[in-house]
């Protein structure tokens, strides 16, 4: 591996510091080191410095906000203690559930949700998760702090909005109005430890005719970004969930993915199995939302 | 061309402190192997699949391929050398992977125990299914997956979590 300067910075400030002052040099921040690391030992990423966050202990944690209703996560919290975190199971079952579909245990144990974030593979779990739950972020520099729905976060593969000298510093998520119901599905035909060859995230909310009150849907695998799925989610919104409308409304997620050929399929492939999982995991959230009617 | 930065380290490995000075560039891996002659942890991957590299950083299972060895300061890190008490004994995990055929050619299996003692330390008592899942970041070419499963399970069963080294040969 290239030699390289590392810093340690004890405090948000001074990694803010150090970050306006080598930000736009080839100056890269780690925190778990799970992809920084993997992308230095294959030699794709050679910085001169790389400064890290893990000392900074105020961007570790998960606490409950609005009474419990809502989330903020630091970003140096492990995918491992997101995923057992009973205030992240108390607050939502199925996002500690997809943390622990993130890799294996080895990997759970460093890799953190806010390097998650800002690697931006758009093949990852945690992303479409997020985005369906309407989590967002807070980007905080020396000049200042913007906050932004995730679902705007991501540009392009490896690609966000953060500008050199932005640290990602939480990720916030709203109390979810009662009666959500939520699930992700991962379409993995090779290993179980694998990236998705297509993902859906899906939150659903059922009033008591039967008809959808509010669905969000975001997708992983399916283009170069984690992809939220308006069109469908709009083909929902109002209406009584037959069979048939769910088919229809998962049928537009064609018009939005993107995928790109690799070893986890083709990209005609994953545009079909794009729609299949869009509409198993609608039916899903519609069939428990219906079971707990009855 | 950069210089890499120099950082002090003090940390405990397995059970001994140790403090020494590290590149920036050194990762756990080189540390152990290259700088302490640790060469019971392999590198397979380098890209944090194979599960060759596990070790444990303050009980926790991790990829020290992965891991930038200044990161270890302050912490302390097992590996499968640390596991024994002595050169006397073998834990009943180590033990269960001898009698149960638990590896062929070897190169997996110091990491498949550190898989596996993280496992039981968190579990137990695990099901064949929970040992599955735990343990499906850890590659082996050679036994087929079923014979560590079972190792593991034996494991879990023993009486006691130290046993005698026995003679091991042809008979």
């Amino acid at each position: 591996m290239r030699p390289f300067q590392l810093h340690q910075p004890e405090g948000l400030d001074e990694a803010l510091s150090l970050l306006e002052q080598y930000g736009t040099d080839d100056a890269h921040l780690i925190a778990g080191g799970t992809s920084l690391m993997l992308l230095m030992n294959l030699g794709l990423i050679e910085p001169s410095r790389v400064i890290s966050l893990r000392r900074v202990s105020a961007l570790r944690g998960v606490a409950a906000k609005n009474g419990g209703a809502g989330l903020e996560i630091g970003p140096l919290t492990t995918h491992r203690q997101v995923e057992l975190s009973p205030a992240v199971r108390a607050y939502c079952g199925a996002l500690g559930e997809t943390f622990g579909h993130v890799a294996t245990v080895r990997i759970r144990n460093q890799g953190t949700i806010g390097g998650n974030l800002a690697h931006a593979d758009p093949a990852q779990d945690p992303p479409p998760m997020l985005i369906a739950l309407g989590a967002e972020v807070t980007l905080t520099s020396r000049k200042g702090q913007r906050r932004l729905p995730l679902d705007q976060f991501f540009v392009d593969y490896l690609t966000t909005v953060m500008e050199p000298g932005e640290i990602l510093t939480a990720i916030h998520l709203p109390p979810l109005p009662s009666g959500t119901r939520a699930a992700y599905l991962k379409f993995l035909p090779r290993t179980h430890d694998d990236y998705a060859t297509v993902s859906v995230a899906a939150t659903l909310r059922v009033d008591g005719d039967g008809r959808c009150e509010d669905a969000r849907l975001a997708l992983a695998g399916a283009a170069g970004v984690p992809l939220r799925a308006r069109a469908v989610e709009d083909a929902l919104r109002g209406e009584a969930l037959t069979d048939k409308r769910i088919a229809d409304a998962a049928a537009l997620v064609l018009d939005v993915v993107d995928p790109p050929d690799d070893a986890r399929g083709s990209s005609a492939y994953k545009r079909r199995m794009a729609r299949v999982w869009t509409e198993r995991a609608v039916r899903q959230l519609r069939d428990q939302a219906n079971g707990a009617r009855q | 061309m950069t210089t890499a930065s120099e950082h002090h380290l003090r940390f405990e490995l397995n059970g001994t402190p140790r403090e020494l000075t590290v590149r920036a560039n050194t990762r756990l891996i080189d540390l152990l192997r290259d700088d302490l002659g640790l060469t019971g942890t392999k590198e397979g991957c380098s890209v944090g699949v194979c599960g060759a590299c596990s070790v444990l950083l303050d009980g926790q299972l991790i990829s020290a391929c992965l891991f930038p060895a200044a990161f270890a300061d302050g912490a302390r890190v097992t590996t499968i050398e640390g596991l024994a008490p002595d050169a006397d004994h073998l834990t009943a995990l180590q033990d269960a992977f001898i009698r149960h055929g638990g590896f062929q050619c070897g190169i997996c299996t110091p990491g498949q125990i550190m898989a596996a003692a993280a496992l039981l330390q968190d579990n137990p008592r695990p099901t064949p299914d929970q040992i599955k899942t735990w343990m499906m970041g850890n590659l082996c070419r050679c036994t087929g997956y079923y014979k560590i499963v079972e190792s593991i399970l034996a494991a879990a069963e023993a009486s006691t979590p130290v046993v005698p080294r026995q003679p091991v040969g042809i008979r």
